[in-house]
């Protein structure tokens, strides 16, 4: 399967501009965020210019247009990832929101002192520190499913951890530094075997590849629109029905309510229990918007193309004498390709790139565990979306070999 | 090829003229760059006359946060400690003879932050010190 990928960047139109004159933008950092096309700006910008209002209870022209897009977008993410219910498709500010909403609602209501919550050594800061927070205020025990040296996760170790009855198991999809896509569906029905809730960190598997939580049985699943060719400030938590209705409240407000009495009040029905004060609307019509994009290319030629790009890549990278790559090959990973050059620090090598054009990232990515475990700082972070090209793999690997000669 | 990487700073990157850790010393400080990982350890002798008798520092991270600390580091023996205490970051963009963005200048910075957490005797480097 093939991508018009000529044809797909002329739809975002941050790929006109140059960095600095005559140097065009080659952007290989959508891991971090995804570059927006065109039908995703005009849609935000049409709600703006023609049916701004607040949602929900008003009752002019404005408002009900407003709460029928923003209700609408969220039909579409529902359907985008095999929702049951837009019910349950829960709007939040991002993918971190998404798991502290879980850690704070869902978790303070079910866990105690000792329950065991099962994480990984490859989890994202923001799958990490909520839980750190949860230990010290109710001294709830975490467990790492470890990582092997080719970036995989150990499964025969998590086997025996669930001997020791987890409460959850919250766990990354896709790996944003090691790129490594996890088998979901393996661990999610292991963890429900021995009784465990399941939470999906899928920041990074929703964009790239396709989703469904119903095949997956997931509980809970988390991830944000800015990933995936929308806006920034919205994310998603999907959750069991069951689960959501039985869940405390997370924060308090307008929307939220059923009914307010000056020393009571009720909570709302799904989804706008978890939703309260004015929502970020013209986010959630991008966020629509995006959805419907990327289905119109299609997440099976996405994914597809992806692997090849990913593939090709990982053996111009490895050429390069001093180059040293992390996570496993291209078979078991979606588009990220992290590594380490010589002893050249990272932010140097990003550094340099970006005076020829070229976006990578630098650093530990929000995973520092992960990198101490490999014995590293940092790495350089090159990721790839369905708008990046061979071409710019070819201009990647010229540019570490200046990064090279610079220091060399 | 590059402002950012003119010859002084990866001359003084590639041989540092002042790594190494002074034993015995007179004032010690160390810190972290969370951003990416760079750390810094400054150590100083000083004289009777509270002048900088001599600094070493210590530590990995990009060649910006490292050349800077080997610029910093030459241009303070022999000053007084009065007079340390007063740098901030523009003596540092005037060393390195480059404009940084906010994201680098916490690599530049970091060993003038090191060294005037030190030399006041802090127990934690702020970024306030070096603004």
């Amino acid at each position: 399967m093939s991508l018009d990928v000529g044809s797909i960047r002329k739809q975002f139109p941050i790929f006109q501009r140059e960095t600095s004159p005559g140097v065009p933008l080659i952007y290989l950092d959508s891991t971090a965020t995804s570059q927006k096309p065109i039908a995703v700006i005009e849609a935000m910008n049409e709600y703006y210019r023609r049916s701004n209002a607040n949602i929900h209870r008003g009752v002019h022209t404005l408002a009900e247009e407003a709460t029928a897009m923003y209700e609408g977008a969220r039909e579409k993410i529902a359907k985008f990832i095999n929702a049951p219910s837009a019910k349950q498709v829960i709007y939040t500010r991002n993918t971190t929101e998404s798991i502290n909403l879980v850690a704070y609602s869902w978790a303070r209501a079910n866990l105690k002192a000792g329950d065991l919550v099962i994480l990984t050594e490859m989890e994202h800061h923001s799958n990490l520190v909520p839980w750190h927070m949860l230990q010290a205020e109710r001294g709830i025990e975490l467990e790492f499913i470890p990582v092997t040296e080719d970036g995989l996760l150990d499964l025969s170790a998590y086997k025996t951890l669930l001997n020791r009855t987890p409460k959850l198991v919250s766990f990354t999809h896709m790996s944003n530094v090691l790129g490594t896509i996890n088998p979901a569906g393996e661990i999610i029905r292991l963890a429900h075997e021995a009784g465990a809730m399941t939470l999906v960190d899928a920041a990074q598997s929703v964009p790239h590849l396709k989703v469904d939580v119903q095949a997956l049985d997931v509980d809970f699943l988390a991830f944000s629109a800015h990933k995936m060719c929308g806006p920034t400030g919205i994310g998603v938590l999907y959750g069991k029905k069951d689960l959501l209705e039985a869940m405390p409240p997370f924060l308090g407000g307008g929307d939220m309510i059923k009914e307010v009495k000056l020393r009571s009040f009720r909570a709302n029905s799904l989804p706008h229990k978890f939703e309260a004060g004015t929502p970020a609307i013209a986010e959630a019509v991008g966020f629509g918007a995006a959805v419907d994009y990327l289905s119109s290319v299609g997440m099976d030629a996405i994914s597809a193309y992806e692997h090849e790009l990913t593939e090709y890549a990982l053996e111009r990278l490895i050429e390069i004498p001093g180059v040293r790559l992390f996570g496993p090959d291209a078979e078991k990973k979606g588009g990220v390709a992290s590594f380490v050059l010589d002893s050249v620090h990272p932010h140097d090598v990003a550094q340099i790139l970006d005076k020829g054009g070229i976006a990578i990232r630098a650093g530990h990515h929000c995973a520092q565990p992960l990198h101490e475990k490999f014995g590293i700082p940092a790495t350089s972070r090159a990721s790839f979306y369905l708008y990046n090209t061979k071409e710019e793999v070819d201009l990647l690997v010229n540019g570490i070999y200046k990064v090279k000669e610079l220091f060399g | 090829m590059d402002d950012l990487y003119r010859e002084v700073i990866i001359e003084h990157y590639k041989n540092p003229g002042y790594r190494g850790h002074l034993d015995p010393h007179d004032i010690q400080f160390e810190d972290n760059n969370p951003l990416c990982g760079d750390h810094i350890e400054i150590t100083i002798q000083t004289d009777e006359n509270e002048k900088v008798a001599d600094a070493r520092f210590d530590g990995h991270g990009c060649a910006i946060s490292q050349a800077s600390a080997d610029l910093l580091i030459e241009s303070i023996i022999g000053k007084p400690l009065d007079e340390v205490k007063q740098l901030n970051k523009d003596h540092i963009l005037e060393m390195l003879g480059i404009e940084l963005g906010p994201v680098r200048l916490k690599c530049a910075l970091l060993s003038l932050k090191v060294l005037k957490a030190g030399v006041y005797g802090l127990g934690e480097a702020s970024d306030d010190l070096v603004e």
